[in-house]
């Protein structure tokens, strides 16, 4: 050891690379130039304007210490912090109790409650917050109630927090449900043999079991919503969050430096989450081994029931949400006449020209689910599978996993920011639909990466080195192996693009132009100037589209099923 | 048959600080089956996957028929390789799997398929073709990963502990089929296992590695009879270790074992310092029970301790006050403890055989 340590070092040995390698380590690097000027200089863009004056001269920290001179402007950080955290008071214990319903008791209507809890994802987030005008507006049905709780009125931190529970819920959900299906039977059967209360059990090993889900579960809210601009739009009234301050700053008074600073605030809470999440998936992984045996609820009448009845009224509340906006969209003139018409389709639609904008978001959507699945799954395919390009593939790695920490709003004013500099030779791309898309693509990307590793690293690691012993190269095993069983995978994130560009608002609302407008920002516009049944009803419309395109998908996935996966089948 | 088929020289590997291999020299003849047998971690997977281009040497020069393969990626190799998780493409027929690297050789499809019923016929299962590998069992589907290993007739047959997946009787059945099917096709093999009574079953030389270093090369018996080192004695097959001293004053071939003075045949006292602590390593078979004439030397009387019954034989645990505080392990058979009607705390005569002892300091 010692001799070998004094004898002079020996250039480490490197294997020639094979052509077929050099392809892959391009179009890894292709990979990460996109990622690079779609994700990162946007946000080095965002970070230099925080820097600099009005004037583009280098301001140090002045524009962080005006902003710490604004009190309104600190009103609103608190606003904003505030707020979300009570949400995630809120949200936490609610989305626990269905999720223990769904995974811990034998009620009926699993399936059913499961689908219904995820209705929300299909609509815009201020879908909810259209709804709770109608419930509890100034000419809402239920606005008694409301004075009856002693809160004079729905607009401001009220309305905000409702419907924001609303909005996080399935979110918030499907975490939880999760870490508790992850649960070791054999735990339980253990503690049943020592006579251990329910109670007990549940303090002693549920809820240990589902640490990390709730740490998880209650940064993810959080971020959602700090980060959420739709729905203070719509219902905040004069409650001014972190989210509308930086539209007013940058969009109202053109004040960019502070509208950076903004940005980088909500930047914060997110990178957390991002960084805690991260820590807590890798603990996560060690709970269930593979000899864990998978715990199955046993009949309880009393306790069945009570979780039935529960997991019936969340039901209820969140079909009311959807219901009020169907209805509403539906109705003449709210309130005094409910007879039902088209009025607000034909007016939105027509009148509004929100036709042309729901064009504009099926073809924005259609882009980011086409580009995004290749995009993604290439990235993940060359990072996974290949070897080789150290460098460029731990950049690419970490390029994958940032856009979870960047807020949609952030992005979007990233993208300005970056864009819109005259010296920029991508600057042609500003107000297109083609930066719409991808701007899409990069705000979802991290989750589609996830989902496509995960099917990934569910091959044998050694396909390659058997293709490679066998003197084929790999882009002939990604085509005729890997490619074929990846196909569900791949529908499932062409879904998630597809629904996710549908209903963003934070990340394209300062990108488009009025050619370009997309249905989501029409139905702010259409909030905004007042015309809020006709918003209820292109939030009704966007609703429709996803539930359509879902059940186009999952034709799809069973169509892809039967032609690929028929060797699953013994 | 060229004796240097395979050449390994210097191998060395470095992950980070950690030195996985280190100073491997090792030559394979042509047509030789080598077995890599070592405890986890010991690097004998990771010197597999570096013939095989897998994994990239630290330093170290690779040669496979008179060619230099040090730096050639995996494809430009010349071996066929079988994993423990068989690593058949789960959505392509057996057909399909077999024929993966004929197709890509421009082979005739008419060809190809002759040879792929062929191969399918050469490893017990003729016909299979149009199933997938779902639908057979583990050690069906890992006959398959060798005829898709030996399709391209490669010049070298990798194995990576191919039967660690399998039932115990299906592993017994498989290993006996490789090693004809090798010594069939005469095809240079090496294999990885962790289970030496396999590495004895199939090898015609063994490398006992640990710790990134081979310990020995050898056929089976030269490893079980003849270890080289400490390690060896300890990691292939049961053995008893006593502590011992030379006997200062006697001659050259005699130790002390607790009280008693015992005669070794083996020449290896050569050379170990007198008073130095010893190791004697004594296989349990080969601590005899009988026959013992009277006038023997190396005997002592011993108190079974403990019988533990194997099956065939019994492992006996027994003690003397002759050899201090050293308890010995001996095999023997059921029907001699019946015979001799030894039960625990019975008393017998035993002998340590002069040529079966090995010292080490």
């Amino acid at each position: 050891m010692t001799d070998l340590a004094l004898a002079p070092a020996l250039p480490p040995v490197h294997l020639k690379v094979h052509w077929t390698e050099r392809c892959a380590h391009f179009a890894l690097a292709l990979v990460a130039l996109a990622l690079l000027a779609f994700l990162a200089a946007p946000l080095g863009a965002i970070l230099l304007k925080a820097i600099e004056d009005a004037q583009g001269r280098f301001a140090g920290l002045a524009n962080f210490i005006a902003y710490a001179k604004t009190p309104a402007l600190l009103e609103s950080l608190w606003n904003s912090v505030w707020v979300s955290a009570l949400v995630t008071v809120v949200t936490l214990p609610a989305a626990f109790g269905f999720a223990y319903a769904l995974t811990r008791s034998r009620m009926r209507f699993k399936a059913l409650a499961r689908t219904i809890t995820l209705v929300p994802l299909l609509a815009p987030s201020l879908l909810a917050a259209i709804s709770l005008i109608y419930w509890f507006g100034n000419q809402g049905t239920l606005k008694s109630w409301l004075t009856a709780l002693g809160i004079a009125q729905i607009y401001g931190a009220p309305g905000i927090v409702l419907a924001e529970v609303f909005s996080t819920f399935p979110h918030a959900l499907m975490i939880l449900i999760t870490s508790l299906t992850a649960a070791d039977a054999r735990l339980y059967e253990a503690a049943d043999a020592m006579g251990t209360s329910a109670r007990r059990k549940f303090f002693t090993i549920t809820l240990p079991g589902a640490k990390y889900g709730l740490i998880s579960a209650a940064l993810v809210t959080f971020t959602l919503v700090i980060t959420d601009f739709g729905i203070p739009k719509v219902i905040g009234g004069s409650f001014n969050v972190l989210a509308t301050d930086v539209f007013k700053l940058v969009i109202g008074q053109q004040d960019f430096p502070k509208g950076a600073v903004v940005a980088l605030l909500l930047l914060a809470p997110a990178v957390l989450t991002f960084a805690v999440d991260h820590w807590v998936s890798r603990k996560q992984t060690a709970m269930l081994t593979a000899r864990a045996v998978p715990y199955r609820p046993k009949r309880a009448p009393w306790f069945d029931g009570l979780m039935s009845a529960y997991a019936l009224c969340m039901c209820a509340l969140i079909l009311a949400m959807l219901g009020m906006a169907v209805f509403a969209s539906f109705a003449s003139f709210w309130p005094y006449d409910l007879r039902p018409s088209l009025r607000h389709y034909a007016m939105g639609l027509v009148d509004a020209e929100v036709g042309e904008a729901f064009v504009n978001s099926l073809v924005m959507a259609g882009g980011t689910a086409l580009g995004g699945t290749l995009l993604v799954f290439a990235g993940a395919y060359l990072l996974e599978k290949t070897q080789g390009a150290r460098p460029v593939r731990s950049l690419l790695r970490l390029l994958a996993m940032l856009p979870m920490a960047v807020p949609g709003l952030v992005l979007g004013l990233g993208y300005i920011f970056f864009f819109n500099a005259p010296a920029n030779p991508l600057g042609g791309l500003y107000h297109t639909l083609t930066l719409l898309t991808i701007c899409s693509i990069v705000h979802f990307y991290t989750t589609g990466h996830l989902t496509a590793v995960t099917a990934l690293k569910g091959l044998d690691p050694e396909f390659e080195a058997v293709s490679a012993s066998l003197k084929v190269p790999f882009y002939k095993t990604f085509w005729r192996v890997t490619l074929p069983i990846c196909t569900p995978a791949l529908v499932d994130i062409a879904r998630y693009f597809f629904i996710n560009a549908m209903t963003t608002i934070s990340a394209v609302v300062f990108l488009y132009s009025p050619e370009t407008k997309v249905a989501s920002i029409a139905i702010l516009n259409l909030d905004e100037a007042g015309e809020i049944g006709a918003a209820a009803a292109m939030a009704v419309l966007i609703v429709a589209a996803n539930t359509v395109a879902t059940l186009l998908f999952t034709v799809l996935s069973w169509w892809v099923d039967r032609r690929t996966q028929a060797w699953k089948q013994p | 048959m060229n004796p240097n088929y395979l050449r390994l020289a210097g191998i060395r590997k470095d992950f980070g600080s950690f030195t996985a291999l280190e100073g491997v020299d090792l030559d394979i003849a042509q047509g030789e089956f080598v077995c890599f047998l070592g405890p986890s971690g010991c690097g004998k997977t990771t010197l597999l996957r570096i013939i095989a281009g897998l994994e990239v040497q630290t330093a170290g020069r690779i040669e496979l028929a008179g060619r230099d393969i040090s730096r050639l990626p995996p494809a430009e190799r010349d071996y066929g390789i079988v994993f423990q998780s068989y690593a058949l493409f789960p959505n392509l027929s057996i057909a399909d799997n077999v024929a993966y690297g004929l197709v890509n050789r421009k082979v005739p499809k008419a060809q190809a398929l002759a040879r792929v019923a062929e191969l399918l016929a050469l490893v017990g299962l003729p016909g299979c073709e149009a199933k997938y590998p779902a639908q057979m069992s583990g050690g069906q589907q890992q006959r398959i990963a060798l005829a898709r290993a030996l399709a391209t007739s490669p010049s070298l047959l990798l194995l990576d502990e191919p039967l660690s997946a399998l039932d115990a009787i299906v592993r017994v059945k498989l290993r006996q089929e490789i090693r004809s099917l090798q010594r069939k096709l005469g095809v240079t093999t090496v294999m990885v296992t962790h289970d030496q009574e396999e590495a004895f079953a199939v090898a015609d030389r063994i490398v006992v590695m640990n710790q990134g270093t081979i310990e020995q090369v050898g056929t089976a018996l030269e490893v079980y009879r003849d270890p080289a080192t400490l390690f060896v004695a300890d990691f292939v097959g049961r053995i008893n270790a006593l502590p011992a001293t030379l006997h200062e004053g006697g001659s050259a071939d005699q130790i002390r074992i607790g009280e008693q003075v015992f005669r070794c045949e083996h020449g290896s006292l050569h050379g170990h310092a007198s008073g130095r602590d010893l190791r004697v390593y004594l296989r349990p078979e080969d601590v005899l029970a009988r026959p013992i004439a009277p006038g023997d030397s190396n005997v002592f009387e011993a108190e079974i301790d403990k019988i533990d019954f194997m099956g065939p034989y019994c492992l006996v645990r027994v003690s003397s006050p002759r050899l201090g505080s050293s308890k010995l392990t001996v095999t023997l058979s059921l029907n001699y403890l019946a015979e001799a009607r030894l039960e625990v705390g019975s008393r017998l005569p035993l002998r340590l055989p002069p040529d079966r002892m090995r010292v080490f300091s």
